[in-house]
């Protein structure tokens, strides 16, 4: 094992209502993503994140108690209305915001949506938190979404803010329960676009198990609009999307290892 | 001249099977005994060929000169009827099917019997001159259906048409939505249907001749003589349609001779085509078998059949388009749905009519619909999900709602329309303005906008907040007020029309007893519903102007936006729907026709919006509304599943005619990968008919690029993008409709 740094991350504790029912803070729901996951999902943003990533797109996701709180009951009934397309099109995702900031609350809603509504779940995280949770709490998960955003620690830590190395040690942790997952790695020109960088988390994720595709998400400006909204400074304002050649060449590098790449 | 002649020793209906479309008029039957389903995939289909190309380059040039012009060139010397004009050709060389409206390509003819006064106003805004003996015949002579109906027309009827709120009336011009069954002419050859026409005659001579019996055996002779003018245009080409198409291509030639003919002498709105894909899809494949023809010449007939399809024209006026922006003639064709012994319908050549959007580029007509069913064929889902992604040019109904409705030989007219071909037609009824209503049930009759009372004998509400069960009541009242003025009208128009107008050769290629509907239509359904919402779960207050019109409203506090499947807001609207349609129903409609409405606005919503004062669902004055049955732009949050679910729930049994949802997202929401965007289109459509959906258009586009083509039309001029119920060139849009589409909700994933 590499050197284990200890995240200073904490997941928040358990909340319930007045009437005592488990509860959580969401952002927002889309019922039909296309993107985050297999086929059309219902997806549930939830609020809340440590990380302070300079590309982010959800800003306003960032402080747990923006979002608005809400049962779980309520939301599984609201999943509930789209359960049957939802069985043969998609599932459900959770992202957010970093989900597993409220993974007691989120653990409710899977295990329910599993059991209950027989959907696939997926859940859109960086793992920091990972760490915090036994094995059994990844059963009512089908699939991982983990971003890596950078494999370089130090420039880990200079974009989001936190450390790498708990991501990676989720990364290898996954792999070892075999748990399906989906790499998703955000292209920046100038900030994750290196070709040494690359490489190397090319190299790394070719050693994971269960890695069904590499998704190579081109940066864009959609959320600036989030950051001046909230009063913040967005520091990628003078960068412009990759090109498309620039795209081509990153997912080059992970198909060349074998990973179905997109 | 030349007569062209195949192989004389062939026979007509070699190798087909089954009895009762031999010894009559039964063309589903022909169908379903001899027909081919497909479930494969696309890999079989075909590119064009360099003679399709060369003449397909020949047509474009003419369109790109077309758009500079607003109107190539009109045949303003002559009223238009089956054989007023000589064979037109765009290079008779390269054309494997055959026949223009006129005499040269997109040469527009003129349609006095419609109404003198719209031909005149079209030929003026394009700067042409009416022939003085068309205006002398017109003038002195013969009087024609937009007089008809005016001298019909009531006080309150005008009123109506003025404010706006009932709008596009087909008073001035062919009504349209009319399917001829074209297949009849390949199958049965235009003899065998004049010999049923007069049948069909002779058996209405025994009683009494009343007026329903003097009607329709003077309609039956129309008919017959039409059918003889249909001949006599298709000898202009050389061509005998007397007796049966013995080929593919003759079968092809045919149907559209007979579609041609219905073109020739009507301007309706709606000039659809029907359902002929896998009807000539049998010709086809008996062809291929006996060596006739391989994929490579099927598709070029095709192509060349969908060239012509491309290139039909109407002359309409400046105010028309604005109403139906972007030239659109409605050349609905019905593609795919299920038989009703559970095989499918699609087959190869469902596949080739869609491939034209390849072959020849993506275009807005003919207008492709796909009869959507969950029990289609994978291979074809895809195909068509694929397809859509690429073009945006395919509009989806749910051939599961219809058939229970209408059998498995129903086709789509205009947008949304369903009727059994050759044995039902639509009296079209245009669309009253609910939201408008609303406001009128609020200033008791006023109109928002001209301050004229156009409702008399009520009450405004005077309270300062407004009261949700007074306004139910009020605006139940005025519904019943405005479907009694609505359905007056539509029966003077309805009449005028066949007495002055009457469809000639459409009806003649139907059966003489047929199901007749009259199609009524609501627009501003969101607009109303949200505004019923806000009054319901928020507070409005009423702002007046000092004559005590409400002139804005404000709302405190929030209220659920329909498209959100939200029950709330959601059963709001189909209360309207249902509402509305049993006032409807109350009437007496002309003929006996069987009331129905639609939810579709087509282009409309904006002068629809342009005409409506604030609402009190905080919508501005002049706003458009949403089109068809769409949540008003930017209320949907919750994604487009929540907003189809909205859209799924309103009921197709109390709007007949069609419930109309647009769609759109760019590529990138759909998927990363293009696989990943075929399989969710695909599964949303599935879903969507699941539920109930009925229809929707499906747009899959980038912001970036209609920016950029409001900027540089001329490098967009395939352009297509699907409006309610139909697809337009966006570059034919007007500045107006173009940021409508624009501002309309985009589903981004962000």
């Amino acid at each position: 094992m590499p050197h284990h740094i200890k995240s200073q991350g904490i997941i928040a504790p358990a909340c319930v209502d007045e009437n005592g029912k488990l509860s959580g803070f969401v952002h927002s729901f889309d019922t039909g993503g296309a993107v985050d996951g297999p086929g059309m999902r219902f997806v549930l943003f939830v609020s809340g994140c440590q990380f302070q990533c300079l590309y982010c797109h959800n800003p306003d996701t960032w402080k747990m108690h923006n979002g608005k709180m809400t049962h779980v009951d309520d939301i599984v009934a609201e999943i509930e209305k789209y359960a049957h397309f939802l069985r043969f099109a998609g599932g459900l995702t959770i992202s957010g915001g970093e989900p597993l900031m409220q993974a007691y609350f989120i653990g409710e809603i899977f295990y329910r949506v599993k059991h209950e509504l027989k959907l696939h779940t997926a859940l859109d995280t960086q793992g920091f938190l990972a760490e915090h949770l036994e094995d059994d709490w990844f059963e009512n998960v089908d699939l991982v979404l983990l971003d890596i955003k950078h494999i370089d620690p130090e420039k880990y830590e200079a974009l989001t803010s936190k450390p790498l190395q708990p991501t990676l040690d989720f990364a290898r942790r996954l792999s070892a329960m075999k748990k399906p997952m989906w790499i998703r790695y955000v292209l920046v020109p100038g900030y994750t676009d290196d070709f040494n960088d690359v490489e190397k988390l090319a190299d790394f994720i070719a050693t994971l198990h269960g890695v069904e595709r590499v998704e190579v998400l081109p940066f864009h400006k959609m959320g600036e609009h989030k950051w001046d909204d909230l009063g913040l400074n967005f520091h990628l304002k003078d960068v412009s999307p990759p090109s498309p050649e620039l795209l081509n060449r990153v997912i080059g590098q992970f198909q060349k290892r074998g990973l179905f790449t997109c | 001249m030349k007569i062209h002649e195949t192989d004389i020793s062939l026979e007509a209906w070699r190798g087909f099977v089954g009895n009762e479309w031999q010894n009559g008029v039964a063309v589903r039957d022909f169908i379903q005994a001899n027909y081919t389903p497909y479930v494969g995939d696309d890999s079989f289909l075909v590119s064009s060929t360099p003679r399709t190309q060369q003449l397909w380059n020949k047509v474009t040039a003419l369109i790109a000169e077309e758009r500079i012009k607003g109107v190539l060139d009109v045949s303003a010397d002559i009223g238009t009827s089956i054989i007023a004009h000589d064979a037109g050709y765009i290079d008779e060389s390269l054309e494997l099917i055959v026949g223009l409206q006129t005499d040269a390509p997109l040469k527009r003819a003129i349609v006095p019997n419609g109404g003198l006064r719209m031909v005149q106003s079209g030929l003026e805004a394009y700067g042409f001159k009416l022939d003085a003996n068309v205006e002398t015949a017109f003038g002195l002579y013969r009087k024609d259906h937009n007089q008809g109906v005016f001298d019909a027309y009531s006080p309150d009827i005008l009123a109506c048409r003025k404010s706006g709120i009932i709008t596009g009336l087909p008073d001035a011009y062919g009504r349209g939505r009319i399917v001829g069954d074209y297949r009849r002419v390949a199958l049965y050859g235009v003899d065998f249907l004049i010999k049923d026409k007069k049948r069909e005659k002779s058996e209405l001579d025994v009683g009494e001749f009343s007026e329903t019996i003097l009607r329709t055996r003077e309609e039956l002779s129309e008919q017959i003589r039409a059918l003889a003018e249909l001949k006599q245009m298709a000898l202009k080409y050389g061509f005998d349609i007397s007796q049966s198409a013995k080929t593919a291509q003759e079968a092809i030639q045919w149907t559209y001779f007979g579609y041609l003919a219905a073109i020739k002498e009507q301007n309706g709105a709606a000039m659809s085509i029907g359902r002929i894909s896998s009807f000539l899809d049998i010709y086809i494949e008996r062809d291929i078998q006996e060596g006739r023809l391989n994929e490579t010449a099927a598709q070029e007939l095709i192509d060349d059949l969908v060239i012509k399809l491309r290139m039909v024209r109407f002359l309409r006026t400046p105010e028309y388009d604005q109403l139906f922006s972007g030239d659109p003639t409605w050349v609905t064709e019905s593609i795919g749905g299920m038989s009703e012994d559970g095989r499918t319908l699609v087959t190869k050549n469902s596949f080739r009519v869609l491939n034209t959007l390849y072959n020849l580029g993506a275009a807005p007509e003919p207008n492709l619909t796909v009869l959507w069913s969950v029990k289609m064929p994978q291979g074809f889902k895809e195909f068509c999900s694929k397809v859509s992604i690429e073009t945006s040019a395919i509009q989806y109904e749910s051939d599961d709602l219809m058939r229970e409705h209408w059998g498995d030989d129903y086709a789509i007219a205009c947008c949304v329309s369903a009727m059994r071909v050759g044995k039902q037609m639509q009296f079209f009824g245009a669309r009253c303005n609910l939201a408008k209503t609303m406001l009128y049930a609020i200033n008791g009759g006023v109109d928002e906008k001209s301050g004229v009372k156009i409702a008399h004998g009520f009450t405004p509400i005077t309270s300062e907040y407004l009261d949700y069960d007074e306004v139910i009541v009020k605006f139940d009242a005025m519904m019943d007020w405005l479907a009694t003025t609505y359905v007056k009208a539509l029966n003077a128009i309805h009449y005028m029309h066949d007495k002055y107008h009457y469809e000639r050769i459409e009806m003649a290629l139907h059966d003489r007893d047929i199901l007749r509907t009259m199609a009524c239509g609501i627009a501003g359904l969101s607009v109303a519903a949200d505004s019923l919402s806000a009054i319901k779960y928020a507070k409005v207050k009423v702002i007046r102007d000092e004559n005590g019109i409400a002139m804005d409203f404000e709302i405190d506090g929030e209220y659920p936006a329909y498209g959100n499947d939200d029950d709330r807001v959601d059963q709001l609207a189909v209360w309207l729907v249902e509402t509305f349609m049993d006032k409807i129903r109350q009437h007496k409609t002309y003929r006996d026709s069987t009331p129905t409405q639609s939810v579709l606005t087509i282009t409309s919503n904006v002068v629809y919006g342009k005409k409506t004062g604030n609402t009190p669902d905080g919508r501005r004055s002049g706003e458009p509304f949403a089109p068809g049955a769409n949540p008003m732009s930017g209320r949907d949050t919750s994604g487009f599943v929540a907003s189809g679910a909205s859209v799924a729930k309103l009921p197709y049994d109390a709007a007949l005619d069609g419930i109309s949802w647009t769609a759109t997202s760019t590529p990138d929401s759909l998927g990363h990968t293009i696989a990943d965007r075929v399989t969710n289109l695909t599964n949303c459509l599935d879903g969507f008919c699941g539920a109930n959906g009925f229809h929707v258009n499906v747009n899959v586009l980038n912001k970036d690029t209609l920016l950029d083509a409001m900027n540089h039309p001329e490098n967009y001029p395939q352009l297509t993008i699907r409006v309610s119920g139909y697809a337009v060139n966006f570059v034919k849009l007007s500045h107006e409709q173009q940021l409508d589409v624009i501002n309309r909700t985009f589903h981004i994933h962000s």
